[in-house]
C-alpha cells in the first residue's frame, strides 16, 4: 500500500512538472527557441502571485486572474522587443540572451525580496485531502493534476483546432511561406510567448501555494521542464504530461529509499530514456 | 609555421605569379608578439614586487580565464555551448581533495589527476549529450553536472553535502614552496601563494597557446569550417562529431585542471560551491561574450572588464550579477562579436592571429580578368 502512495503522490507531482513543462514544450514548438529563463519566470510569477496576494490581500486564484494577463503581455513584450532579434540559424545568440535574462531576473527578485522562503497561503485547502478508496490524496496535488491535464487540453485544443493554432503551425514549419500568406511571425512568435507565460502563471499558482519558494530556485525548475520535454518527445503536449509524470514518480520514489536521492533519482530517469530512446518517448516534430 | 605555401593551378592564375601565400600574420600581430612576449615576462616576475593580496586577485583572474578559454573553444569553435562545465570543475576539485586528504598524493600530482578525472569524466558525459543538439546540448551538460554533484555530495569520507577542508600544510608540501621561501626571504604562507599563481599563469598560458596551436592547425581549419558551414564541411570529409569530441575532451581536461588548482588555493571543498553553475559557467560565459566569442583575445578582455566590475560592484550584493547580465544580453544583442570584436572591426589588429589572410599572387588590379577581376 505504501509503494501505491508513493507512486500516486509521484503522479501527482508529475502534474506540476508538467504545468512547468508545458510552456517550454509551446514555444520549442513553435520557434525552436529553448528559454533558459524559463524558470526564472516561473519564479517571477510565484513572486508577483505573492504580491498581489499578500499586498491587495486577493484569494490566490483571483489574483492568478489578474496575473495571467500581466504575464501574458510581460511574454508578449519579451519575445517581441528582444527574443525575437536573436531568432535565427545561430543557436548562440538566444542561448546567451535568455541566459542572460535568467541571471537578471533571479538577481532582481534576490533584490527586490531577499533569499527567504515564501509560500503563497491558501488557507483550509493547504491541508485538506481527500480518500480516494485506499489512499488518501491532497486536494491542491489533484487539483495541480487536474489543471496539468486541462492545460494540456487546452494546448492542443488551441493548436490543431483554431485559426491561431494554424498559424502556429505554419510559421513552425515553414516561416517564408507562412509570411507570403501573410502571416506575420514576429507576432505570432509574441502571441507563443504570450501563451507560454499563461500557462507558466497556472504553474506559478501551484508552485507558489504547494510549498516554499526563493528567487534562486529556478534553475532547477527549468531542468525538471526540460527533462520532461525530451523524455515526452519534442512537440508532443501529452507527451510532455507522461515526461513530466515520470520525472515525478522517480523523484518520489527515489525520496522513499532516501530522501537524500529524490532528485538524483529523476535525473538519473531522464538519462536512461535518453540512452534508451533518445528522441523521448512519443517524438512528433523532427528536432 | 606561419606561411603556408598553396601552389595554384597554372591554368587558373596568370603567368606572372604562380603562387598566393595563405598568411595568417599581419605587421600588427608581429608587434603583439613582441608585447605577449613583454607580458609574459612581467607575469612571470610580478610575485618579486606584487604583494600577496594583487597575488591572490591575478591567480584569480589567471583561472578564470583559462575556464574562459575553454569555454570560448567549445562554444564559440566547436559549436558546443555548454552550461555544464561545473562538472569538471567541481569533479577535478574533488578528485584533486581525494588524492591529498585521502590518498596523501604530492598536490602537483593530485592536480594532474584532477584534469584526467575530468577527462575521463567527459567520456560518458559526451556519450549522453551528443545525442542532443544546440538548447538541449546546454540543458543536457547541466543535468549531468547536477548528477555528478549531487553523487559526490554523498561521498561521506569529503564530508557529504557540507564538504570538507584540506588537511593544514598541504600548500608547504607544494613543490618549490620551500626553495622559493629561501630564496626570497619570504615566509611560507606568501612562497605558497607565488607558487599557487605560478601554476595558474602556467595553465592560462598552456590554455591560450593549445587554443592558438589548435586553431591554425589542419583540424582547426576543420573546425571553423564545420562552425560556418557544416554540410560544405561534411562533403569535403571533415568529420564534425569527432573534431568535437575532441575538443570537448581537451576542454574538460584543462577546465578540471583549473578546478583542481582553485581548489587547491582554497583549501576548503563543498559540493555546492565546487559545481556553482553561476561561479564557474555564468561568470565564464559573460566573461567570453562580452569579451567577444570565438577570438583568443575576447576572453583576455573580457575576463579584465569582469574583474574590474567585481570590484566596482563588490558591496551591492546581487545587483553585481545583475548589471553583468544585463550587459552580457545587450553586448549580444547589439554587438554579438564583443568588445574585442567592436575593436578589431575598427582597426584590424589581431594579437593571436588565427584567420588565413590571402595575400601576393595575383591581386594587382592591372591584371584583367584574372580570377579575382
Amino acid at each position: 500500500m505504501n509503494w501505491l502512495d508513493t507512486i500516486v503522490q509521484g503522479i501527482l507531482l508529475g502534474g506540476l512538472y508538467a504545468l512547468f513543462a508545458a510552456g517550454l514544450s509551446l514555444v520549442f514548438g513553435i520557434m525552436r527557441l529553448v528559454n533558459l529563463a524559463h524558470g526564472d519566470l516561473i519564479v517571477l510569477a510565484a513572486f508577483l502571485l505573492l504580491v498581489l496576494v499578500s499586498a491587495l490581500g486577493l484569494n490566490p486564484f483571483v489574483a492568478a486572474l489578474v496575473a495571467l494577463p500581466v504575464m501574458y503581455a510581460i511574454g508578449w513584450g519579451l519575445q517581441f522587443l528582444v527574443l525575437n532579434r536573436t531568432i535565427g540559424d545561430d543557436i548562440l545568440p538566444p542561448l546567451l540572451v535568455t541566459f542572460g535574462l535568467s541571471v537578471v531576473i533571479q538577481n532582481a527578485l534576490l533584490q527586490g525580496f531577499s533569499a527567504d522562503s515564501r509560500r503563497v497561503p491558501v488557507g483550509a485547502l493547504e491541508s485538506a485531502s481527500l480518500q480516494i478508496g485506499p489512499i488518501s490524496v491532497g486536494t491542491m496535488p489533484l487539483f495541480t493534476f487536474l489543471s496539468a491535464v486541462g492545460v494540456i487540453v487546452g494546448l492542443n485544443l488551441i493548436f490543431y483546432r483554431t485559426g491561431l493554432g494554424r498559424a502556429f503551425r505554419a510559421t513552425s514549419d515553414d516561416r517564408a511561406t507562412a509570411g507570403l500568406m501573410g502571416i506575420r511571425a514576429d507576432r505570432i512568435f509574441a502571441t507563443a510567448t504570450g501563451l507560454a507565460m499563461v500557462v507558466v502563471t497556472i504553474a506559478a499558482l501551484f508552485l507558489g501555494t504547494r510549498a516554499n519558494f526563493d528567487p534562486t530556485m529556478g534553475p532547477a525548475r527549468l531542468i525538471y521542464a526540460f527533462e520532461a520535454v525530451i523524455i515526452g518527445g519534442l512537440g508532443s503536449f501529452w507527451g510532455t504530461l507522461a515526461g513530466g509524470v515520470i520525472i515525478g514518480v522517480a523523484q518520489t520514489l527515489g525520496a522513499a529509499i532516501n530522501p537524500e536521492w529524490q532528485i538524483l533519482a529523476g535525473h538519473l530517469a531522464f538519462l536512461l530514456v535518453l540512452l534508451v530512446r533518445p528522441r523521448g518517448l512519443f517524438p512528433r516534430a523532427l528536432d | 609555421m606561419t606561411h603556408e605555401t598553396l601552389s595554384s593551378s597554372s591554368s587558373q592564375a596568370p603567368a606572372a605569379a604562380s603562387a598566393w601565400t595563405v598568411t595568417t600574420r599581419n605587421r600588427a600581430s608581429s608587434v603583439a608578439a613582441l608585447l605577449i612576449v613583454a607580458v609574459l615576462l612581467a607575469g612571470i616576475a610580478a610575485p618579486l614586487f606584487a604583494s600577496r593580496s594583487v597575488l591572490q586577485d591575478l591567480f584569480f583572474i589567471l583561472t578564470m580565464l583559462t575556464l574562459a578559454q575553454c569555454w570560448n573553444l567549445l562554444a564559440g569553435y566547436a559549436g558546443l555551448v555548454s552550461v555544464g562545465q561545473q562538472a569538471f570543475v567541481g569533479f577535478g576539485a574533488y578528485v584533486m581533495a581525494a588524492s591529498v586528504a585521502l590518498g596523501g598524493f604530492d598536490p602537483v600530482v593530485a592536480i594532474l589527476f584532477g584534469g584526467l578525472a575530468a577527462m575521463l569524466l567527459s567520456v560518458p558525459t559526451a556519450l549522453f549529450v551528443f545525442r542532443l543538439h544546440g538548447a538541449y546540448f546546454a540543458i543536457g551538460t547541466w543535468v549531468i553536472a547536477e548528477v555528478v554533484r549531487l553523487l559526490l555530495a554523498q561521498w561521506k569520507a569529503l564530508g557529504g553535502g557540507t564538504g570538507t577542508s584540506l588537511p593544514t600544510g598541504v600548500a608547504r608540501e607544494l613543490p618549490g614552496v620551500r626553495l622559493v621561501a629561501d630564496w626570497f626571504g619570504v615566509r611560507p604562507a606568501q612562497a605558497a601563494d607565488m607558487v599557487y599563481y605560478w601554476l595558474a599563469l602556467l595553465l592560462a598560458c598552456a590554455a591560450i597557446g593549445f587554443a592558438y596551436r589548435l586553431l591554425r592547425s589542419k583540424q582547426g581549419l576543420g573546425l571553423a569550417a564545420v562552425r560556418d558551414n557544416g554540410q560544405a564541411a561534411r562533403a569535403v570529409g571533415i568529420d564534425p562529431n569527432r573534431i568535437r569530441f575532441a575538443v570537448y575532451l581537451a576542454a574538460a581536461f584543462v577546465t578540471g585542471l583549473a578546478g583542481a588548482l582553485i581548489y587547491l588555493q582554497k583549501a576548503r571543498i563543498s559540493p555546492d560551491a565546487a559545481f556553482s553553475v553561476t561561479d564557474w559557467t555564468a561568470y565564464v560565459i559573460f566573461i567570453v561574450v562580452i569579451g567577444g566569442i570565438g577570438t583568443i583575445e575576447g576572453p583576455i578582455i573580457g575576463v579584465v572588464v569582469f574583474f574590474i566590475l567585481r570590484n566596482l560592484f563588490a558591496d551591492y550584493g546581487s545587483w553585481y550579477l545583475l548589471v553583468l547580465g544585463l550587459l552580457g544580453i545587450a553586448i549580444m544583442l547589439f554587438a554579438p562579436r564583443g568588445l574585442w570584436g567592436l575593436f578589431t572591426e575598427r582597426t584590424g589588429i589581431q594579437l593571436f592571429p588565427v584567420r588565413r589572410i590571402l595575400a601576393g599572387g595575383p591581386l594587382t588590379k592591372t591584371i584583367k580578368g584574372g580570377p579575382h577581376g
